[in-house]
């Protein structure tokens, strides 16, 4: 009887989790059908869900008005670059102050999170005459840059969090061993700390990769990534739903893979460590 | 040896030829139809001018705002053309942030703008933007519902004659509300509707002193009447029903009439997009006999901000753009109805577009019809008929419009919304010093 009450549960409980998941999804299957459609049937009311005339011609004009691999590359190198330079300097930084920490760490930690409390917009203007002054704008490496900055806190915290799980014995011991610093970052610590590495840095390359801000307002069309790519398909005057989705399609499509991919490091980095 | 000094001399020749220096333009503008087709027949210009490339910028109109506003105030000069409308240029131009048109070129014929227009993006008489289209706002209703309620439009309808049609036409079983009207929060959403509505009712933002006007009763009877108007006619959930919700819907056939830009004409007229194509008819907005209609003007037009260097290649393809010329290129590429209204008599005169564009008349009279420099039944110190041209006034928009959206969304009352509407102004103008 316990048995079955078990295989009840199990059975509703994965149709719940299904039903769920669905419903988180649907927004994104809707996007993708409706890039499909034309555009009289994107809005037709009532909607058609799956029996419309399937058309690619969205694909074919988003393409022809503007250069996606143009845009996809800038992203790509946008989003890894500033997640690369943001691991470079966060490893240490939370290695320093998950195992010598000093009376200051805590302050420290929390001075780093208060600087993502400001609405960027509060700072848009001085930004903006600092890289006009240095002449950054619309570069590559001017958003590589304030994208790093922008996740960096967050990157730190993450990786504070996982390092402070993993027990000082294990280091002590390397280092009773006569393990210098660098074979125990290498051979100690990184290992055990790769599901959380993991973790923060696909976490770190989505932020940056859905990041409409900073890549909006100082980018033109040089540094321009998939964010500025899906902006111009936005219309207040005129129905261009299909075009649009079809380009937000594009746009996730790179993303969406990857997390598809990695999803169980992704899992087991969040549900490692105190960031849960 | 000879060899070499033939070709040091060849060398020199060869740098002696001028290099066909290539100016590259920047160009911001919005994702709109007319926009995206300016856009592709760039390579039209470009031939026409070998030494000048174009590179396109396109974004969502309250981004670009934002873009090239900081860009503007900062002089980044990222931009060599903008696509601005006639709330900026006013304010822009007094700021020095835009370089004065005057070297548009001898067949440009500056005086066959249409005079509001013109009006519109000039400042102490001279242009510091050329409009690439502009509109108005009339009725778009539905000659077969019309016919069917035995109702007759008039040319030029009043809000009683409207209201009472609306009613009559709803059908809310069968899908069908009488009628259409924005209700999203925004300066540019619903109060560029309900700003022109209360200019018809004799309502104005702000009296000679720039005291803002919403304790008045003629405020109170505009929104009163809207409210009213949407709650027995209206499609449900309209408070988050901007131009695009109800183009989609008109074009759906869910509404009896829309008032809404004259641009949409060319849309809800379009089989391709439109189920109701063939049974639109166009009357001018509304009035209650107080001499002013319920209609706005707006153009979006080209300009060149002061920080770019290229200011004379960007003039010469905001010649182009603008021009008598590009408008036939449009007409033999695509069509008559395609071309971007609004800025020229001579488009108007033109019987080969009168015959394509049944709505041409309408957006004319329309357009006529409004006077940004007299917008009101009452005088007012400012310029701009659904919105007042100073800086403040995009916020200040904004939010009344969530007040007024509030209203229409029953999560408050008309007496509530303008008493919010009232107080925020006010401290609003006093933050910025207009009043004490």
């Amino acid at each position: 009887m316990a048995r079955k009450s078990t295989t009840q549960r199990v059975v509703i409980s994965t149709i719940g989790a299904w039903f769920f998941g669905f419903l988180i999804f649907f927004p994104i299957l809707w996007m993708v059908l409706a890039s499909f459609k034309t555009e009289l049937e994107a809005f037709a009311i009532p909607p058609s869900f799956l029996f419309f005339h399937w058309t690619t011609e969205n694909y074919a004009t988003v393409q022809e008005r503007s250069d996606y691999f143009h845009h996809a590359m800038n992203s790509i190198i946008i989003a890894g670059g500033s997640t690369l330079i943001a691991l470079l300097i966060a490893v240490p930084a939370a290695w320093s102050m998950a195992f010598s920490p000093t009376k200051r760490t805590k302050d420290i930690l929390l001075w780093m999170l208060s600087t993502k409390m400001m609405p960027p917009v509060g700072v848009l203007v001085p930004i903006y005459l600092i890289y006009k002054t240095f002449g950054l704008l619309d570069s590559r490496i001017g958003l590589v840059f304030i994208l790093c900055l922008g996740n960096l806190p967050i990157v730190i915290w993450m990786l504070f969090t996982y390092f402070k799980e993993i027990p000082r014995d294990i280091l002590e011991a390397a280092r009773m061993d006569g393990a210098t610093i660098g074979r125990e970052l290498i051979y100690v610590l990184t290992p055990m700390a790769i599901p959380g590495l993991a973790s923060t840095m696909l976490l770190n390359l989505i932020l940056a990769w859905n990041e409409a801000f900073w890549t909006l307002n100082l980018s033109t069309s040089e540094a321009a990534p998939l964010t500025v790519f899906i902006a111009s398909y936005s219309s207040p005057e005129g129905l261009f739903w299909a075009k649009l989705s079809a380009a937000s399609t594009l746009a996730i499509a790179p993303i969406l893979v990857l997390g598809w991919f990695s999803q169980k490091q992704l899992v087991r980095g969040l549900t490692f460590g105190a960031v849960k | 040896m000879k060899r070499f000094l033939g070709a040091v001399c060849g060398a020199s020749v060869l740098l002696a030829v001028p290099a066909m220096a290539e100016t590259t333009l920047t160009i911001a503008t919005v994702n709109n139809g007319d926009m995206i087709r300016m856009q592709g027949l760039t390579g039209e210009f470009t031939k026409a001018n070998p030494d000048i490339s174009v590179k396109w910028v396109t974004l969502e109109e309250n981004v670009l705002r934002q873009r090239v506003t900081t860009d503007i105030a900062t002089k980044g000069g990222q931009f060599d053309v903008l696509t601005i409308g006639t709330y900026e240029v006013p304010i822009w131009a007094k700021k020095g942030w835009l370089v004065p048109l005057a070297n548009l070129g001898a067949d440009y014929d500056v005086a066959d703008l249409l005079p509001k227009i013109r009006d519109a993006v000039s400042v102490d008489g001279k242009l510091y933007a050329a409009p690439f289209y502009g509109e108005s706002s009339m009725v778009m209703y539905r000659t077969d519902l019309f016919d069917k309620a035995g109702l007759k439009m008039p040319e030029k309808p009043t809000w009683d004659f409207i209201i009472d049609a609306a009613k009559k036409l709803t059908d809310k079983n069968g899908g069908v509300y009488g009628i259409c009207l924005r209700g999203k929060a925004g300066w540019g959403e619903n109060m560029a509707f309900l700003s022109a509505m209360a200019n018809s009712y004799g309502a104005r933002w702000f009296d000679e002193k720039w005291e803002p006007q919403f304790n008045t009763p003629e405020w109170k009877t505009t929104l009163t009447t809207y409210v009213n108007l949407m709650k027995d006619a209206g499609p449900p959930g309209a408070s988050s029903n901007g131009f695009n919700e109800n183009l989609a819907l008109f074009n759906a056939g869910k509404c009896g009439m829309w008032i809404d830009a004259t641009v949409a004409a060319s849309f809800v007229t379009n089989p391709k997009d439109s189920k109701v194509a063939d049974k639109v008819g166009f009357a001018l907005a509304p009035n209650t006999g107080l001499g002013k209609n319920a209609n706005w003007l707006w153009a979006w037009s080209l300009a060149i901000p002061a920080g770019s260097k290229k200011a004379d290649a960007a003039e010469k393809f905001i010649a182009w753009a603008t021009s008598k010329d590009y408008t036939k290129l449009v007409a033999s590429k695509e069509g008559w109805a395609n071309v971007p209204p609004g800025t020229r008599t001579s488009l108007y005169q033109n019987p080969e577009y009168v015959k394509a564009a049944p709505f041409a008349k309408m957006t004319l009279a329309s357009i006529d019809a409004a006077d940004p420099n007299k917008p009101t039944v009452k005088p007012v110190p400012y310029v701009g008929v659904q919105y007042a041209a100073i800086p403040e006034f995009q916020g200040i928009g904004t939010q009344v419009g969530q007040q007024f959206s509030a209203a229409l969304a029953g999560s408050m009352t008309v007496d509530a919304a303008l008493a919010a509407a009232q107080s925020a102004t006010e401290r609003e103008m006093k933050r910025a010093g207009y009043i004490k």
